[in-house]
């Protein structure tokens, strides 16, 4: 991701990819397809001893990151994930041990964060917007309960990773603003279906809760919900850039060595203009997905601005890229048996998650405005 | 350019010291920036053109005085000798401030770049320093009308005669050599040898006898550009720069220097943080008042168009010193350069677009006394920003050929002595 990394992120990237590349074969993910859960739960348990699910997560709490720039640590086993369309529930995880670890050490955060470091666990983010915002959030509510808990109503109609999560990370709308909870995935009264997506191995649930209640314990700071989809954010357009990098370089292989009319596709100047095009937007979403990274990472206020900014051009540019890949194959880019397919999977999935383009597009104008008016 | 340019001062100056300095001296010293469109977009009169030069050679002298001018240039030729980070504190300390900056290119870079890298060392003492004093202002002699983009196939010759060079020739989009004193200038000097072997770099004082000099009108009225015939000028052998016939090898970092001027990564140039088309100019906040002004501050699609604006500017902001920071680790050639200019000029042609849809009628048509005519005319003038500075095909080409390894274009003038090259359709 980043220009300059130090050994050590080096070295956790390094063997990110090399366990992906023995592990995440793309025959491995066409098997995985019909998995219910799309990915083996050793294999998640792989991946956090390697550093997965840590850097987010302070080390007094257990985690700890290679650089102290945690996000950007973690933005490099994203980016090969992606690189790889590898499954799991690796965001919602990372996110919710973000926010366990970042509230008091109660009995409820604890148990669950001990577990999702570890990898025996994984979690799900169910998620509303703030009041005033549109990012595509759910309709779930909350009321206080006696005792400083909380009774938790509403449908999540998408989340990722919730159908075989061991914890549920919800953020909800109250009248006064937003309340956080985190809650057993098997707690009374709640529902979860498993739906069909565009992701050959990612999943994603319906989850509708009625009445669910949660202890006083078991409820987390509103406050953190920024800077979890920040994060949320920040990984999704790692990952996102992973898939085009992976998409970009088959591509390129394959102009070089497919032959029309006695020459390679690669000498054609229609062809490598798309390419440049296309490396040009890569490098660009590169770019403003580390500067969004490194803003979160320093604490800077204007990291959401640029985790908008981020999602706006490479939800946008990353799906663009990939079919254009599609495009140059010609058609068996659209085969099940080519393995294009798969990070077009993944940037597609990408797109609607955690608030579309053309969403954070409108928050961005938000914010020109706000700072506008001021 | 490496963290320090060559030639450090003995005790360089820190950072952070370096910037309470030019901080200092900046607030003390310069005047509040102007406002109104920079470059192509500027519509002025010659007395203010030219009030504007004058200007820019007095705050130039000032900065270099001052010990600011020429941050990255080395002290042995009246730099400061210091590194980039030096260069962005500067940026940022001079933002809102009127430091000339858009007089910067070419003088800065590509021409002092050049002269740095080729340049004899009485050349370099000759003329750096004056540069850097704001007293010699530079254009680039290198396109010409018989061709655009294909810069090497100069027609402009000098024949050489004992110590001197005798030019004919005709130049075309140099900006501002109506006012400027020095021309770097690329020339044939060789027709028996295939095309990129056959070439020289000269300096030419623009103002001699056989240098007419026409003004071109663009059509926003603009008449900074200029094309210059040559006729019979005498060039001391001392004014070449490189060896006679390798001007190419000059002119590929020539058009290096001028691609990263044009993505906003030049270590030689001043670029207020926020300015220029690697800077926030079409932010999201700056569209805002046409926004306001066409009362369409709450309509849904306008304030989609003002995300996708302030997107492309925020990206912009990270891409260039990203592919600055990825040449100098190695990581991309120095050709990657191309990527940043092929930015800039795919965004700056959406930012034109948006602001002309968000000016509304008021964009087509204006009251005269309301001073500069708004997002229409700079509609109009659209393209300029994916032409002028190398067009966006040939840095689309630069990318896939030299960045992605892809076939070279064919060509028919690479083995072909140069004479013999077709220059238009066969007779007949």
């Amino acid at each position: 991701m980043h220009i300059g990394l130090t050994p050590d992120q080096e070295f956790f990237q390094e063997t990110t990819r090399k366990f992906l590349d023995a592990q995440c074969t793309p025959a491995e993910l066409r098997s995985l397809a019909a998995d219910p859960a799309g990915y083996r739960p050793q294999w998640w348990h792989q991946g956090a001893e390697l550093g997965w699910t840590t850097p987010l997560v302070p080390e007094a709490r257990g985690g700890g990151s290679i650089s102290g720039a945690g996000l950007a640590d973690l933005s490099l086993a994203a980016l090969e994930i992606g690189r790889h369309a590898a499954p799991g529930p690796f965001i919602p995880t990372n996110v919710t041990a973000f926010s366990l670890g970042h509230s008091p050490a109660g009995a409820m955060a604890g148990a669950w964060l001990d577990r999702l470091l570890s990898g025996a666990a994984t979690a799900a983010w169910l998620r509303a917007d703030p009041p005033g915002m549109d990012l595509g959030g759910a309709a779930l509510t909350a009321r206080t309960a006696p005792g400083g808990g909380l009774v938790l109503d509403g449908r999540a109609p998408v989340a990722e990773g919730a159908a075989d999560a061991d914890v549920l990370l919800v953020t909800a709308r109250t009248e006064d603003g937003l309340v956080q909870a985190v809650i057993d995935a098997g707690a009374a009264g709640i529902r979860r279906r498993r739906l069909d997506g565009v992701d050959l191995t990612r999943r994603w649930a319906a989850v509708e809760l009625e009445g669910v209640e949660v202890g006083a314990d078991g409820v987390l700071d509103p406050g953190l919900a920024e800077g979890q989809l920040c994060i949320s954010l920040c990984l999704q357009q790692a990952e996102a850039v992973g898939a085009m990098q992976a998409a970009f370089d088959m591509t390129l292989a394959w102009t070089a060595n497919r032959y029309s009319f006695g020459r390679p596709l690669s000498s054609y100047q229609e062809i490598k203009h798309r390419m440049a095009d296309m490396r040009m937007w890569l490098e660009a979403s590169y770019a403003i997905t580390v500067s969004a990274i490194d803003a979160f990472d320093a604490g800077r206020p204007d990291a959401s601005e640029l985790a908008s900014a981020a999602k706006a051009y490479v939800g946008h540019f990353g799906p663009e890229l990939v079919q254009d890949c599609v495009q140059i194959h010609g058609g068996i880019g659209v085969t099940f048996d080519h393995d294009l397919h798969l990070f077009l999977r993944r940037v597609t999935a990408g797109v609607p998650a955690y608030g579309s383009p053309a969403q954070h597009r409108r928050r961005l104008a938000g914010m020109v405005a706000q700072r506008v008016a001021s | 350019m490496s963290d320090r340019a060559a030639g450090t001062k003995p005790e360089t100056e820190d950072v952070e010291s370096f910037r309470r300095r030019a901080r200092a001296w900046i607030r003390a010293n310069l005047d509040p920036a102007p406002q109104g469109e920079a470059g192509l977009g500027r519509t002025r009169s010659d007395e203010q053109e030219l009030a504007q030069v004058a200007r820019a050679r007095e705050i130039q002298r000032a900065l270099f005085d001052a010990g600011l001018a020429g941050i990255c240039f080395p002290v042995e030729y009246g730099g400061q000798g210091l590194s980039l980070e030096h260069l962005g504190a500067f940026n940022q300390e001079v933002a809102g401030f009127d430091c000339a900056a858009d007089l910067q290119i070419p003088t800065f870079t590509p021409c002092a770049a050049v002269i740095l890298e080729f340049g004899t060392e009485e050349q370099k003492r000759s003329h750096l320093p004056a540069i850097l004093r704001g007293e010699e202002m530079w254009m680039q002699f290198l396109s010409e009308p018989s061709g655009g983009s294909d810069v090497a196939g100069a027609l402009t010759t000098a024949v050489r005669n004992g110590d001197e060079w005798v030019m004919n020739g005709s130049k075309i989009w140099t900006t501002g050599a109506w006012w400027a004193d020095w021309g770097l200038c690329l020339a044939r000097t060789n027709w028996d040898v295939s095309k990129h072997r056959g070439l020289t770099v000269f300096m030419l004082r623009i103002h001699q006898p056989g240098v007419e000099i026409h003004r071109i009108e663009m059509l926003n009225g603009n008449r900074e550009f200029c094309q210059e015939f040559i006729t019979d000028v005498r060039i001391q052998d001392s004014d070449r720069v490189g060896d006679v016939d390798e001007g190419w090898t000059v002119g590929i970092r020539w058009m290096f220097h001028e691609r990263t001027a044009m993505g906003g990564g030049s270590p030689y140039v001043v670029r207020p943080a926020g300015s220029g088309s690697g800077g926030l100019v079409g932010s999201g906040d700056s569209l805002w008042p046409l926004l306001v002004a066409g009362g369409r501050s709450q309509d849904p699609t306008a304030l989609d168009l003002v995300g996708e604006a302030h997107t492309l500017a925020l990206v912009g902001t990270a891409l260039t010193p990203r592919i600055g920071a990825s040449m100098r680790s190695g990581a991309l050639n120095d050709q990657a350069a191309a990527i940043a200019r092929l930015y800039s000029g795919t965004r700056s042609v959406r930012y034109s677009t948006i602001a002309y849809e968000l000016a509304g009628p008021a964009g087509l048509a204006w009251d005269p006394d309301d001073g500069d005519p708004g997002p229409g005319v700079g509609y109009l003038m659209r393209q300029a920003a994916c032409i002028g500075g190398g067009t966006t095909e040939m840095a689309r080409n630069v990318i896939s050929e030299r960045v992605l390894g892809m076939p070279r274009e064919t060509s028919h003038d690479r083995d072909t002595p140069f004479r013999d090259v077709p220059r238009g359709p066969a007779a007949g």
